[in-house]
């Protein structure tokens, strides 16, 4: 599977330059034109980043979310994987390290480290996504982006829970 | 709205430190976040330079295009407010195509030319359209075939089958992703 994966990227690469190449366009000119946009996008994308950083880290590193679980307790699900769902919207490189923490601590055969593994690939930031993406092009008013976003990752991380209890 | 939740988030993360005797870490915290905003942007800068300059060969042979036909019928069926052979289709087709692989970084810059590119259709250019939203949705729901990231940690980790979580993965994001676009029809009618 690795294997596999690692080949799509310069596969990728290769059909678009071969497709070019076939087509006779510029395509030396074309790449450093089409390069050149980063610049914008990267400045317009630098002050969105940096105030949804400041507002989640500010929360994050409060330790609210970690105290509040100590009050919640599901049956069904083991009480380590709630920083996990409640960060993966949040914060992909939260996750992610929370992530590396469960495999560390139970290993990834472990139920936690299945389900969490599941968790992390089945949703993406949806926090991140929309301040990216409506902040590049200048959006201020979301209107229901946010709640349409926390619902799919709601649903996701339920499905995952179920897949979890289904495959492992 | 976006007042409303940044807000919330840093009057509670201050509030909850100054209770509970954390000031240190708020300083640091408060100081911080902007290295850790350029650390970001220095980190996706490059990958997106050199994806765009690719990509941009892509658009300019058609070969976006042809790509696109492959996910038309869906999202002619999810955004039928897009005027056919629009740019806006094939660059978010190749996102999607992007994030199956689990090729985030290549995923991101095509999201967000796409995003332009809905934005020149949009009429209140400070307020979300309607595709917009849809498209989000897509994104953050996932969409993942192969969980690439993952996959190298459970191995990183020694784990007996590190790609066992793969069909679970696709089923859950599948479900996610209908999920979310249910409820977006459902906000976008009620709107």
């Amino acid at each position: 599977m690795n294997n596999i994966s690692n080949l799509i990227l310069p596969i990728i690469v290769l059909i678009i330059i071969l497709y070019g190449f076939i087509k006779k366009i510029d395509i030396y000119d074309v790449f450093v034109e089409g390069s050149k946009e980063s610049f914008d996008l990267v400045l317009t994308m630098f002050p969105c980043l940096l105030a949804m950083i400041f507002g989640i880290n500010i929360f994050i590193k409060s330790g609210i979310l970690n105290d509040l679980f100590n009050f919640i307790k599901i049956g069904f699900v083991p009480t380590d994987i709630f920083p996990m769902i409640m960060m993966r919207p949040i914060s992909g490189n939260s996750s992610l390290a929370i992530l590396n923490s469960i495999f560390e601590n139970n290993g990834p055969d472990s139920f936690i480290g299945f389900l969490a593994s599941i968790i992390q690939g089945s949703t993406d930031t949806t926090f991140y996504i929309l301040t990216l993406y409506f902040g590049s092009i200048g959006i201020k008013k979301i209107r229901y982006a946010l709640w349409a976003g926390l619902f799919a990752d709601l649903i996701g991380i339920v499905s995952a829970i179920l897949m979890a209890k289904i495959f492992f | 709205m976006i007042n409303k939740i940044w807000g919330s988030f840093i009057i509670i993360g201050i509030v909850y430190c100054l209770l509970t005797g954390k000031i240190e870490i708020l300083n640091s915290e408060i100081l911080n976040s902007s290295t850790t905003a350029l650390d970001m942007v220095i980190k996706i800068f490059p990958v997106m330079a050199l994806w765009l300059g690719i990509m941009n060969i892509a658009v300019k042979s058609g070969l976006l295009k042809k790509m696109s036909k492959l996910f038309y019928p869906i999202l002619r069926l999810l955004f039928p407010e897009i005027p056919k052979n629009h740019e806006s289709l094939s660059l978010m087709s190749s996102n999607m195509i992007a994030n199956m692989f689990g090729l985030g970084s290549a995923a991101t810059p095509f999201g967000l030319k796409a995003m332009q590119s809905l934005q020149e259709l949009n009429k209140k250019k400070d307020t979300a359209s309607r595709s917009m939203i849809t498209f989000l949705v897509i994104n953050t729901s996932g969409m993942t075939l192969i969980p690439t990231t993952i996959i190298s940690l459970r191995m990183m980790y020694k784990s007996v089958s590190p790609t066992k979580i793969v069909i679970p993965c696709i089923l859950a994001t599948l479900f996610a992703t209908i999920g979310g676009l249910l409820i977006d029809r459902l906000l976008a009618k009620r709107r």
